[in-house]
């Protein structure tokens, strides 16, 4: 790569509050970087766990899910509703060993476009120093390797026996892979 | 997975918006890049999509290349996605296969690299040919409407937006929390420029009010909850007990003059604390309804006897004079207690107003320190003839030698107090530059004193005030740009002594001066209501970072908020005055009749509905629903959701263990495309 390496954000953001927020920095005609791509929903209770997991799968290094703040939810709960969800999801990230800065919850009311501008340029540098998250590729690194364990395991098999139940549970990655998968 | 095996032909459209677009964004290069994914069929770059021309080429191209689908790149979809659905749906479509992408608000705007800014357009628009393959066609559901209105709030907003309702026709309910309506025009003794007097154009407008057959008028009550949604709310009134029967009352106040307490004793709120009223009052002369109230926390009869709830108590203390007086009329009522009143509405006009900047925050102008310190709001009943002194202008303190009240001969007022300070308020108030200097020529009038005006700047912006300001520069009124730093008592020179200095930077004179003065009046700013966050609650609407209540769109949609149905008027929304908000609350009243004439309403087909043959009846979903849409069915062991309630927020959908929920327009698949597109271009 010859350009100079940008995290990708995937943002989820709620239609009443933050998506609104976003459309009012727009407006305001404020700056902030360019590599956050905002997906729009009616609510942040509508975000399944699973986007969030396939954005990473597919390549974005990072995260952002927008919605309204506590007690301002446009359908009274679907805020809280996502936070309980949000709680769960972190557990399942760090036990995959995905930092915590990765994937982040924020409230940002329809007045707030300057908090859009902030967190997304606050996050962006986070995502700047983590690096790139590069699930795609690890997971073709992963492939490889179970795919070459498998040949290993075939040619022992084939030369010496079946020594090989000890081998097949030494990659933790594999299973990982499939986690992610799911 | 179905809708990809049809032949789908998706037409592009990225729109130029003028330079707003395409000053950062290579729209040619765009269109280009779309042209080459799968199913488009077609693409173009455009300069003006939401023009008429614009959205006859969307037309024609649907017919001429048979597309199936239309997906625009243009400004938000709050703005124009309605647009773009209805030029689909007039090229023959159903309107819910066009999809709108986010190129201007999120993006053009917001960045300063054109490359960057180009990549994320196209990224977003791959995200978007992703997506509408995966649209259904959906039927636009429609919502009846109540045609009675509820209006919260009875000062000049509320009065005139319920009586444009009610002269339609329309029943209209008025809620008041104040024992009258009038709101803060009626303690105004007169208004600018034209300086007509305040009562005499509203006082007939409130008793219009009163006696209108459509309106149903409750003052002295508060809107408690709010539930339902457009075309269907379903309110609960608090009605705070007057211990007066509003229907044998019949406004004689023989009950006042006959009080046991002799003489107003008590600080009288209408008179902003500068008169004195009785346990039973009246607020003001004109006050409508012509009902008098009883403060049971000073009434004898209650004797400050509280009850278990914290409410006072009749403790039958009191010789009841007031009973007497009334005589067989029998209006009294002690054992009054508060009423809860359920309405059904279609549509609501919030119109709550404002309060005033609370002076006492800036200590270096003297307010509550020196007493002959006052509020613009006092100044207002102080020149009223039937203010408390009867429009004549006396000091608090201070008397002259002959012990008779001693009146102003040298004035100071003091503009933008809690405006644009970043210490108080940013914003400007709009309202004080204008209403200062009406208030420096009723001075001047009333007492023929010298009065001085200390401005950052004249802002007088409207119909006939920058001549009103010409008018007072000519009647000699002094006019001192630069902004006050202190108002002291602590004289340096024998003429200081015993008046009030005002200390400033005279930024015209480059020098910094001391005027001394009799009486010292701060312009107070405009603020939103103490409870504004409630109120904003209670309706579900949002507030700007400052307090007042938002608009759905500052320039198309500035009467309307984000909850369909419910609509804002005046202050409430942010400083003006009296002729905007006016014309503002008749806006927010044709809003309203749009709706109520129309009879119905079109609503976002966004709803949920559960897959019977996935779901496993593990009832997940039954308690996240906030409007209690999903109901488990016992017989057949699924959930079932009521799509009359459901309101399209998605929390089931993203909950549902098993993927049997689906909400339309955000279907998983959508969304997983959506995911896969942004991430499609580098």
């Amino acid at each position: 790569m010859t350009k100079e390496w940008r995290p990708r954000i995937v943002a989820f953001f709620c239609n009443w509050c933050t998506y609104t927020a976003a459309d009012l920095a727009g407006v305001s005609r404020m700056k902030y970087a360019s590599n956050v791509r905002v997906i729009r929903l009616m609510c942040s209770g509508r975000v399944d766990p699973q986007f969030v997991l396939d954005a990473l799968t597919r390549g974005a290094d990072g995260v952002l899910i927008g919605g309204c703040h506590p007690g301002d939810c446009h359908y009274a709960e679907g805020n809280y509703k996502m936070l309980r969800r949000f709680q769960l999801l972190k557990r399942l990230l760090r036990d995959m060993g995905i930092e915590e800065e990765r994937v982040r919850l924020e409230w940002i009311s329809a007045a707030e476009g300057d908090k859009v501008k902030a967190v997304i340029n606050e996050m962006t540098e986070q995502l700047m120093k983590l690096g790139p998250l590069g699930l795609p590729q690890r997971f073709e690194e992963w492939d490889k390797e179970v795919t070459r364990l498998e040949e290993e395991i075939r040619g022992d098999a084939a030369g010496a026996g079946c020594a090989c139940a000890a081998k097949l549970q030494k990659p933790a990655a594999a299973s990982k892979s499939e986690v992610a998968h799911v | 997975m179905q809708s990809t095996k049809e032949n789908t032909r998706i037409g592009f459209y990225v729109c130029h918006c003028g330079h707003n677009i395409a000053a950062m964004v290579d729209c040619a290069d765009v269109a280009k890049y779309v042209k080459g994914l799968p199913n488009v069929v077609l693409s173009r770059d455009y300069k003006y999509m939401c023009s008429d021309p614009g959205q006859e080429l969307i037309q024609k191209d649907i017919r001429e290349y048979n597309l199936n689908r239309v997906v625009v790149a243009s400004c938000s979809p709050l703005l124009h996605e309605h647009t773009f659905r209805s030029a689909t749906a007039a090229g023959g479509l159903n309107p819910y296969y066009f999809h709108m992408v986010n190129i201007r608000e999120h993006d053009s705007w917001v960045h300063t690299d054109r490359g960057e800014a180009t990549a994320k357009a196209k990224a977003l628009a791959h995200a978007a040919i992703d997506r509408v393959a995966f649209h259904k066609a959906l039927e636009t559901k429609t919502v009846k409407i109540n045609p009675d209105a509820l209006v919260v709030g009875g000062g000049i907003a509320g009065i005139h937006a319920a009586m444009t309702l009610a002269n339609a026709g329309k029943k209209v309910y008025l809620v008041e929390r104040e024992p009258s309506i009038g709101g803060h025009m009626a303690k105004f003794d007169k208004t600018f420029p034209t300086l007509d007097c305040a009562a005499c154009i509203l006082t007939p407008k409130m008793s219009e009010v009163g006696a209108h057959p459509n309106i149903t008028l409750w003052s002295y009550s508060e809107v408690a909850q709010v539930d339902g949604y457009v075309g269907n709310y379903k309110v609960r009134v608090k009605r705070k007990p007057r211990y007066i029967s509003e229907e044998r009352c019949i406004g004689c106040m023989d009950c006042i003059s006959q009080c046991v307490f002799k003489e107003p004793k008590f600080e009288d709120e209408f008179n902003e604390g500068l008169g004195k009223r009785k346990p039973v009052y009246i607020p003001f002369p004109q006050a409508t309804p012509q009902i008098v109230v009883i403060d049971p926390n000073v009434c004898l009869n209650f004797k400050r006897a509280k009850g278990p709830d914290g409410t006072p108590i009749v403790s039958d203390k009191c010789k009841k004079t007031c009973v007497e007086a009334c005589g067989d009329k029998n209006a009294i009522d002690f054992t009054q207690k508060e009423e809860i009143k359920e309405i059904e509405v279609g549509t609501i006009i919030v119109a709550t107003g404002f309060k005033t900047f609370d002076s006492k925050r800036i200590p270096g102008y003297g307010y509550g320190i020196y007493k002959n310190v006052y509020t613009a709001l006092e100044i207002e009943r102080l020149v009223n003839a039937s203010g408390p002194t009867g429009g004549e202008v006396i000091l608090r303190e201070g008397k002259n030698p002959d012990g008779s009240p001693k009146h102003p001969k040298s004035i100071g007022i003091i503009h933008c107090v809690g405006s644009r300070d970043k210490k108080t308020n940013i914003w400007c108030s709009r309202v004080c530059c204008m209403y200062s200097m009406k208030l420096a020529h009723l001075l001047k009038e009333h007492t023929d004193a010298e009065v001085y005006n200390f401005y950052i700047d004249i802002r007088a912006p409207g119909k006939g005030y920058e001549e009103f300001y010409n008018k007072l520069l000519d009647e000699g009124v002094h006019f001192i740009r630069g902004r006050v730093g202190e108002v002291t008592d602590w004289a340096m020179t024998p003429e200081e002594e015993g008046k009030l200095v005002i200390r400033v930077e005279d930024t015209l004179a480059g020098y910094v001066r001391r005027i001394p003065v009799d009486m010292v009046v701060l312009s107070s700013g405009l603020e939103p209501q103490a409870d504004a966050q409630d109120v904003r609650r209670l309706f579900n609407m949002s507030c700007g970072t400052e307090g007042f209540f938002l608009e759905r769109h500052p320039k198309l949609a500035p009467v309307n908020t984000f909850t369909d149905g419910i609509f804002i008027a005046g202050a409430c929304q942010g400083p003006r005055d009296i002729p905007d908000t006016v014309a503002q609350a008749g806006a927010a009243a044709a809003e309203a009749l749009v709706l109520i004439d129309k009879g119905y309403v079109e609503q976002e087909p966004n709803t949920a509905f559960i897959l019977d043959e996935e779901c496993s009846g593990c009832k997940s979903c039954v308690p996240l629903c906030p409007y209690s849409a999903i109901l488990y069915d016992e017989t057949r062991k699924k959930a079932h959701i009521n799509e009359a309630l459901c309101k399209g927020c998605g929390t089931c959908v993203g909950a549902c263990p098993s993927g049997s929920i689906v909400q339309n327009l955000f279907e998983d698949e959508q969304i997983f495309s959506e995911i896969q597109g942004v991430l499609a271009y580098d």
